[in-house]
């Protein structure tokens, strides 16, 4: 099955290969790896996204908590997330073609970002399965995909909650202690349900 | 550390040893090269005292065995390129034994980096699946926070080896250095540790509550200092205890309620426990294969209590029912007031009575017949050592009977590679371990083979005049190799067959004094001349050819489906004769 983990890292060289070494010594294929800035500076944002066994989870956490650049690790598959994916699509289509493509790209709330007299790009943000809708509904109306090119995804828990980093941060002058322990209320409790 | 003031601008070599006097050490094992030649000119000016080995494999065992027989952080040091990637089995040994060193290597100036440059290797790529940690160190005000880190990371938590990389041109640039200021940031626990009250109090319902219970005992008890904790709860709750090959010494194993060492070559009576215990209570030890034989059916009828300080090792080999992760002896605290005391335990008796039902299968038990076997080498070494020295073994056949009939009483007298299993370990490690504790008998037991994959040290050994004494247990064979091709593959004895030189010949050659010994009633005297000479000594004991551990799990099998010990081995070897 798929599991999504997002890994907050220091900002140093020679991270991602650790990250990616690991997964590749536990004989896990990762299907997709984002990573950008976090909202603290010196500290990355990873989502990892994995095909492992149901039962893997708690292994791989624990494995790469071990990994002395890891700041935290969550394992998102349990919780209400929401899930992105950035695709630009560039497709062969000349002033005469284009026109069914824009209305597809209105149909997927996609957005055209580049015209040339040969070909157009469009850039679609959405979940997995909403880009390869995309990609195959432009396939089977005969129109030519020059190049694809897709983020991976990026995950984000819904509702309040937010990583221990940040929390601790947050409220600054708290015991230690009491920030180590999980935010039970954050996590259950609060979960709001919008509308992806 | 008083010596250096505050604030001194230094060299990076400088600070590497002015950092490595500060964190308390006084040993290193090394050798020197090009990239690392500015850390050994300014070793002079600092009070610490360095071996130089023969190969540099041998310098992180012999740092690695300083580790396990003393409890601290053991040091290597060596140039770049093959300097470093000799150092790779070690490493691996470490790692796969949570032993804590540090490995610092030279590397070409940060300026040439990744041009291929003369003796360049990317070590810290190289060794990142093999290492807790490492470091690339391109300037020298990183050198101090670095290595300070280093030394934290390899003796927290879990323990395991760090390499620092340091480029030629940081050691020779200059920078600030305070000892103080470099201190590394609290080491962050790993964040899924944990018990609650509820899960210890569960563990100690189980303990009250069972009725066949067993302790199995690992190196964490050795590691997290647990000694006096886990004997308190065997003694208090009558608990039979089993130990895994580096648990060895963790409980005295002269003591009624110690069973001896568990797995594919344990004592049918310890396996036999295991399989029909209703509990485990398993401290600081990971499930091993070597130890579980078959997943599928091991132990089935007992329910698990895990008490380990890395969360990644819950439920990795074998599902538990309750899980304690952290400190060994921190958990054992916490537990054992909720222990009541017991009187004696009828699964207690059990066992003793398999015991006995052993002891007409024991070699030791038969009359000499003119053969020498390693069991009689290594029974008759632990009586005339008092069972007191450190024993430092390399991996195989010598490996096994020495877990089997040396009982080690004290933790930290066996020194071995139980999960790499690393051939020729046993010599370096040895030095390393005598090194750390000059005061201590320590005696080397190791194959034909395996002496001879690191032979080279011996002149390290003359060199440091080391008072250590070397056992190989010479058979002519590669011995494990041979059991397995005699067990698993029609006795096809494909390359097992070794020719070595004279061991003492090559002994004499180095200036070490040694003595041959092929029959039983020569093993007292030579081990005695051994333990009498001032300055190290080496005993050839040429025993018999193809004798085989017994018992034995094959590979795949549960554990009570072990190959025993023949009845009689006489019958086995007769044709020898």
């Amino acid at each position: 099955m798929l599991h999504t983990f997002v890994a907050l890292v220091e900002d140093k060289p020679g991270v991602l290969t650790r990250v990616a070494s690991l997964f590749r010594r536990l004989n896990v294929n990762i299907v997709s790896l984002t990573v950008g800035r976090s909202e603290r500076e010196g500290v990355s944002r990873m989502t990892i996204v994995a095909e492992a066994s149901p039962t893997a989870g708690h292994r791989i956490t624990a494995s790469l908590y071990k990994l002395e650049n890891i700041l935290e690790v969550d394992d998102v598959g349990q919780y209400a997330c929401v899930t992105r994916e950035l695709a630009l699509i560039k497709v062969a289509a000349t002033p005469q073609t284009r026109s069914h493509i824009f209305e597809l790209v209105e149909v997927f709330r996609a957005r055209i970002v580049d015209l040339a007299p040969e070909s157009l790009m469009i850039e679609i943000t959405g979940v997995s399965s909403k880009i390869e809708g995309l990609i195959q509904v432009l396939m089977e109306s005969g129109d030519e995909i020059l190049e694809v090119a897709r983020t991976g995804r990026m995950v984000m828990r819904r509702g309040r909650h937010t990583s221990r980093v940040m929390e601790a941060m947050r409220i600054a002058g708290v015991p230690e202690a009491e920030i180590l322990e999980p935010n039970v209320t954050a996590e259950s409790g609060e979960e709001s349900q919008l509308p992806q | 550390m008083s010596s250096t003031p505050q604030n001194t601008r230094l060299t990076g070599s400088e600070i590497v040893w002015a950092t490595l006097v500060g964190e308390g050490v006084t040993d290193v094992f090394g050798y020197p090269g090009g990239a690392i030649l500015p850390v050994y000119d300014a070793m002079r000016k600092f009070p610490v005292r360095h071996i130089l080995t023969r190969h540099e494999q041998g310098a992180t065992h012999m740092a690695d065995g300083y580790a396990r027989a003393s409890g601290k952080v053991g040091v290597a040091m060596a140039t770049s390129g093959p300097g470093a990637t000799n150092m790779v089995t070690g490493l691996a040994t470490a790692m796969m034994d949570s032993v804590p060193i540090v490995c610092i290597t030279g590397q070409v100036s940060s300026k040439v980096l990744g041009t291929d440059a003369f003796q360049e290797v990317d070590i810290t790529g190289i060794t990142l699946p093999i290492t807790k940690h490492n470091y690339l160190v391109t300037r020298a005000e990183d050198i101090a926070p670095a290595l300070r880190e280093a030394f934290l990371v390899a003796k927290s938590g879990r323990p395991g080896p760090v390499l620092v990389d340091i480029t030629k041109d940081a050691q020779q640039a200059t920078a600030e250095f305070n000892f103080e200021a470099a201190a590394p940031k609290p080491y962050r626990p790993h964040p899924m540790r944990g018990h609650s009250a509820d899960s210890i109090s569960d563990a100690a319902k189980l303990i009250r509550e069972a009725k066949r219970p067993v302790i199995l005992a690992g190196h964490g008890i050795i590691q997290s200092g647990a000694f006096e904790q886990v004997r308190t709860l065997a003694e208090r709750a009558q608990i039979p205890v089993a130990s895994t090959l580096l648990g060895l010494g963790a409980f005295p194993a002269s003591h009624e309620l110690s069973l001896g060492m568990m797995g594919m070559h344990g004592e049918a009576w310890v396996n036999n426990a295991i399989q029909n215990a209703d509990l485990l209570v398993a401290c600081g030890m990971r499930f091993d294969d070597r130890v579980t034989g078959t997943l599928a059916t091991y132990a089935p009828n007992a329910k698990k209590v895990h008490i380990e300080i890395d969360p990644a090792e819950i439920n990795k080999n074998v599902k538990v029912d309750v899980a304690l992760v952290g400190d060994l002896r921190q958990i054992l605290e916490i537990l054992l007031p909720q222990i009541p005391t017991c009187k004696s335990s009828p699964w207690v008796r059990e066992i003793n009575e398999m015991k006995g039902e052993c002891a007409v299968r024991d070699i030791r038990n038969l009359p000499d017949n003119g053969h020498l076997y390693a069991a009689h080498v290594i029974n008759d070494l632990w009586n005339a050592t008092g069972g007191k020295a450190i024993i430092v073994t390399d991996v195989g056949q010598h490996q096994m009977w020495e877990a089997q009939y040396y009982k080690h009483d004290e933790p930290r007298t066996l020194v071995t590679s139980g999960g790499l299993g690393t051939m020729g370990f046993a010599l370096p490690a040895a030095i390393g371990a005598k090194v750390a504790c000059p005061d201590k008998e320590v005696w080397v037991i190791a194959g034909d083979g395996g002496i001879q994959m690191t032979a080279c040290e011996l002149s390290t050994i003359a060199q440091e005049n080391l008072d250590l004494n070397i056992a190989i247990i010479n058979n002519g064979f590669l011995g494990m190799v041979r059991q397995w091709q005699e067990f698993f593959y029609e006795k096809n004895y494909a390359s097992s067959p070794i020719l070595s030189p004279d061991f003492v010949k090559l002994a004499d050659a180095h200036g070490i004094a040694g003595a041959t010994v092929t029959k039983r009633s020569e093993v007292l005297p030579a081990v005695k001349s051994a333990r009498e000479k001032k300055g190290p000594f080496l005993i050839n004991f040429h025993v018999e050819k193809e004798d085989s551990v017994y018992p034995m799990i094959p590979q795949g099998k549960a554990l009570h489906e072990m190959i025993r010990r023949p009845d009689n081995p006489l019958i086995e070897t007769a044709e020898d004769a």
